[in-house]
């Protein structure tokens, strides 16, 4: 199973997923650069979290338009896996690859804590290691997580079982609408979410409920003792 | 050089959590009279040509492929 992971100036969770991704895989990622044109055949693209361009005028914005995008655009449509976690779910929503928007928490504060995570939709390829319904730890650390998406919008993805993750026990710590904490698009290869799953997935993280994620997205059956 | 302000704001139905903040202080230096305060971004641009169809066109697109997140926001373009 290959990966890649993207590099965008400013993120700083990148080392974070290569680390979790190479535990898992026992492979470490490929490294793609924003400027690059194209990016090599994996089975699994991931954008990391971080403050990509120190998020002026808005969060991911400006990565978005950075030109390995076009690169990761076609991967998307060519079925290629695509996981934007944090930073990353902000980037793909800017790119127009996931509908909706991220805005500031409704607090108006950083949050940076555990929360509670419902696996919505079990069936995706990036949950099939989870039970439906099933509920997760998972560290969040963000100031604008804030899902917003229009009721036309909203209907769709409640529709075509897109919502994959909810904050679950009223721990929502930014306000999304529908307590949604992660979206896929409508051919369920692109994942976006606020939750870092890297952050969980060993003994050494304080349990290992993120690690299930990757299972899935890189085809490892069984879930590995943390 | 044609000077142009591109004001992009937060549609209608949108929450503005900033808004509310900032109404709130407002209300704290006794501006009691504030009913409610809604805020976003200004941009001033400077375009290097004198042809204002294409300026305007220009920042048309500007406005929809970065300066708004259509999705959340609404923009307006004036020369001035």
């Amino acid at each position: 199973m290959k990966t890649a992971v993207l590099l965008l100036p400013g993120l700083n969770r990148d080392r974070d997923m290569i680390a979790a991704i190479t535990k898992i895989s026992g492979t470490p990622p490929v490294t793609v650069w924003q400027t690059d044109t194209d990016i090599p055949d994996v089975d699994l693209i991931v954008v990391p979290g971080g403050f990509s361009y120190g998020d002026y005028l808005r969060c991911g914005a400006i990565a978005a338009r950075m030109p390995v995008m076009g690169a990761l655009r076609r991967k998307a449509e060519a079925g290629v896996k695509v996981l934007g976690v944090c930073n990353g779910f902000q980037i793909l929503l800017e790119a127009g690859l996931l509908p909706g928007a991220l805005m500031r928490n409704a607090s108006l504060k950083f949050v940076c804590r555990e929360v509670k995570l419902e696996v919505t939709n079990a069936e995706t390829a990036f949950t099939s290691a989870y039970a439906q319904g099933q509920v997760i730890r998972c560290p969040v650390a963000h100031h604008d997580g804030n899902y917003f998406a229009d009721a036309e919008t909203l209907e769709r993805l409640n529709g075509n079982g897109q919502v994959v993750f909810r904050y679950a026990e009223g721990t929502n710590p930014n306000g999304s609408i529908e307590d949604i904490a992660g979206i896929v698009n409508e051919a369920g290869n692109v994942l976006g979410m606020m939750p870092h799953p890297e952050n969980l997935i060993e003994a050494a993280h304080g349990g290992s409920d993120g690690r299930g994620l990757f299972e899935s997205a890189l085809g490892i059956t069984g879930k590995a003792a943390a | 050089m044609i000077k142009a302000r591109v004001t992009v704001t937060l549609k209608s139905g949108v929450l503005d959590p900033q808004g509310k903040a900032i109404e709130g202080a407002l209300h704290a230096l006794d501006f009691s009279e504030v009913a409610k305060v809604r805020q976003g971004k200004v941009f001033d641009v400077e375009l290097d040509t004198s042809d204002r169809a294409k300026a305007e066109a220009d920042l048309k697109a500007m406005c929809e492929k970065l300066l708004a997140n259509t999705v959340i926001e609404d923009y307006a373009v004036e020369i001035v």
